[in-house]
């Protein structure tokens, strides 16, 4: 066994140890002061947002979109958690998952450093951006815009076709200066395809706007990476959402780094979070032959439709 | 581009780049190999660091004598979670940035070795591949490498702040 797998196990059972332990014996409530008071064990909480993240991290999985564009809406919306920790956490989350699968992802070549490191580079700004501006706006300000933005990642996800192999006719000149081309090997034809992109610089633009929303609302940006590398810039569906993968590593470090040095991150709430949702990945990565992607994509679409329209919704105050 | 079978390498020069073609099945340039593979350990080993911490955590947490000392007593986190941050730092009497690295002696600060090592990772893997592009004589990409190191470490630095809502 791994040290990691042990490390996992061993960690599983404490936290099954500590959990049953707590239940069984005699809890008191909070100690009461001016501050808020709660009747119910502190424990309870992070212990329902491991298994809220574990059941995320399978349906994340067979749904095809990151944990992350699930997390902040759902936990932000229906925990006790503020949203400035709920975002600090989404980005960790994000994050962690993006380290995860980045090693394979560049090794088979799928990812592409050389189609990245650029817009990495304008997406970190933008998180860096979108992160200070999200902290210093307004929490019911956070809640509108994060609302807004979940229910139009549903049009999104709804709407947008997705082109396996775009047709760039002609790649244009800032991607053959920076000789942004790639090959990578298809295995369900046994062929390699040779690919380029056209439009860089509006993707670039894009992407500097994409990176602003995740630094702001701690989402991960898959679901925005994937549609401008992949409809705009031109490049394959399979680069597009490896190089996306990928992308979220570099752009939600930068954004993580201001949530942590602002003291937005608690490990009562990050770390049940992360072992969840990549305990959940791995589950639904076995079942996924198993089950039918689209019946899963309806019901994510519908998780976010009711989360997005939970946080407008507590935003305006209609629905706190 | 030709491939060969067996187990025979041909090499593309692709502007200043090299991609290694082994069997047909077309592997990643140097600098992504590089990077690939300090980001696997590294993640592997931010993971195993955050687990670690975490069940102390809970040892403390789960401790009724309370041997393990935390600076925000467990109970008490209700009060603070759903507070805005500036609140919580107020209330908890925390300084932001880098000052939890005077407070490794609390355990629930303890956490922040992980958290932190796991968001510096990406900082390492490119300090990793700058040398390599480098030595390719690919001087666009190195400045592009630079500049992100230079993005992220500002972010890590704490300089960095907004004021609390």
């Amino acid at each position: 066994m791994s040290p990691l797998r042990l490390a996992l196990v061993v960690f599983v059972s404490l936290a099954t140890t500590v959990v049953f332990s707590l239940f069984f014996a005699t809890t008191a409530p909070a100690a009461t002061d001016a501050l808020v008071q709660s009747s119910i064990p502190w424990w309870i909480w992070p212990s329902v947002l491991f298994v809220v993240t574990f059941v995320l991290g399978i349906v994340a999985v067979l749904g095809g979109v990151g944990g992350g564009v699930l997390f902040v809406p759902i936990v932000g919306g229906f925990f006790p958690f503020h949203l400035d920790f709920v975002r600090g956490a989404g980005l960790l989350v994000a994050l962690s998952g993006a380290l995860a699968a980045g090693p394979g992802l560049l090794k088979k070549g799928l990812a592409d450093l050389r189609l990245a490191l650029p817009v990495a580079l304008i997406a970190s700004i933008g998180a860096i951006i979108g992160a200070l501006i999200g902290l210093a706006l307004p929490t019911h300000i956070i809640q509108i815009a994060l609302g807004s933005t979940i229910l139009g990642i549903v049009a999104i996800m709804s709407l947008a076709k997705k082109s396996e192999y775009p047709e760039v006719k002609q790649p244009d000149a800032l991607s053959q200066a920076l000789r942004i081309t790639g090959i990578y090997h298809e295995v369900s034809t046994g062929h390699d395809v040779k690919w380029s992109i056209h439009r860089t610089p509006q993707g670039l633009a894009l992407f500097l706007l994409v990176g602003i929303m995740a630094g702001m609302f701690g989402l991960g940006a898959g679901w925005a990476n994937v549609p401008v590398l992949n409809l705009l810039m031109g490049a394959p569906l399979k680069v597009s959402v490896a190089s996306s993968k990928f992308l979220l590593s570099i752009t939600d470090t930068s954004a993580a780094w201001i949530y942590v040095n602002n003291g937005a991150v608690l490990p009562m709430i990050v770390v049940p979070s992360i072992i969840g949702i990549m305990l959940g990945s791995l589950v639904g990565v076995r079942i996924l032959a198993k089950t039918k992607p689209a019946a899963v994509r309806y019901i994510v679409i519908t998780m976010l439709l009711f989360a997005g329209g939970r946080a407008l919704l507590k935003g305006l105050d209609i629905w706190s | 581009m030709e491939t060969k079978n067996g187990h025979a390498a041909t090499g593309v020069l692709q502007g200043v780049r090299t991609r290694l073609v082994i069997e047909e099945e077309i592997t990643a340039t140097p600098e992504q190999m590089a990077y690939a593979k300090l980001l696997d350990k590294g993640m592997k080993l931010g993971l195993l660091m955050l687990i670690i911490t975490f069940s102390i955590y809970l040892i403390a947490a789960a401790s009724p004598m309370g041997l393990l000392e935390t600076h925000v007593p467990v109970k008490d986190l209700p009060k603070y979670w759903s507070m805005p941050v500036s609140e919580y730092l107020k209330h908890a009497n925390i300084q932001a940035g880098w000052t939890w690295v005077t407070m490794l002696d609390r355990v629930d600060f303890l956490n922040f070795t992980g958290i932190v090592f796991l968001a510096g990772i990406t900082i390492l893997c490119y300090v990793r591949i700058v040398p390599i592009i480098y030595r390719q004589k690919d001087y666009v990409y190195t400045v592009l490498a630079v500049c992100e190191i230079l993005v992220l470490t500002l972010a890590a630095s704490g300089i960095l702040h907004m004021g609390g809502h």
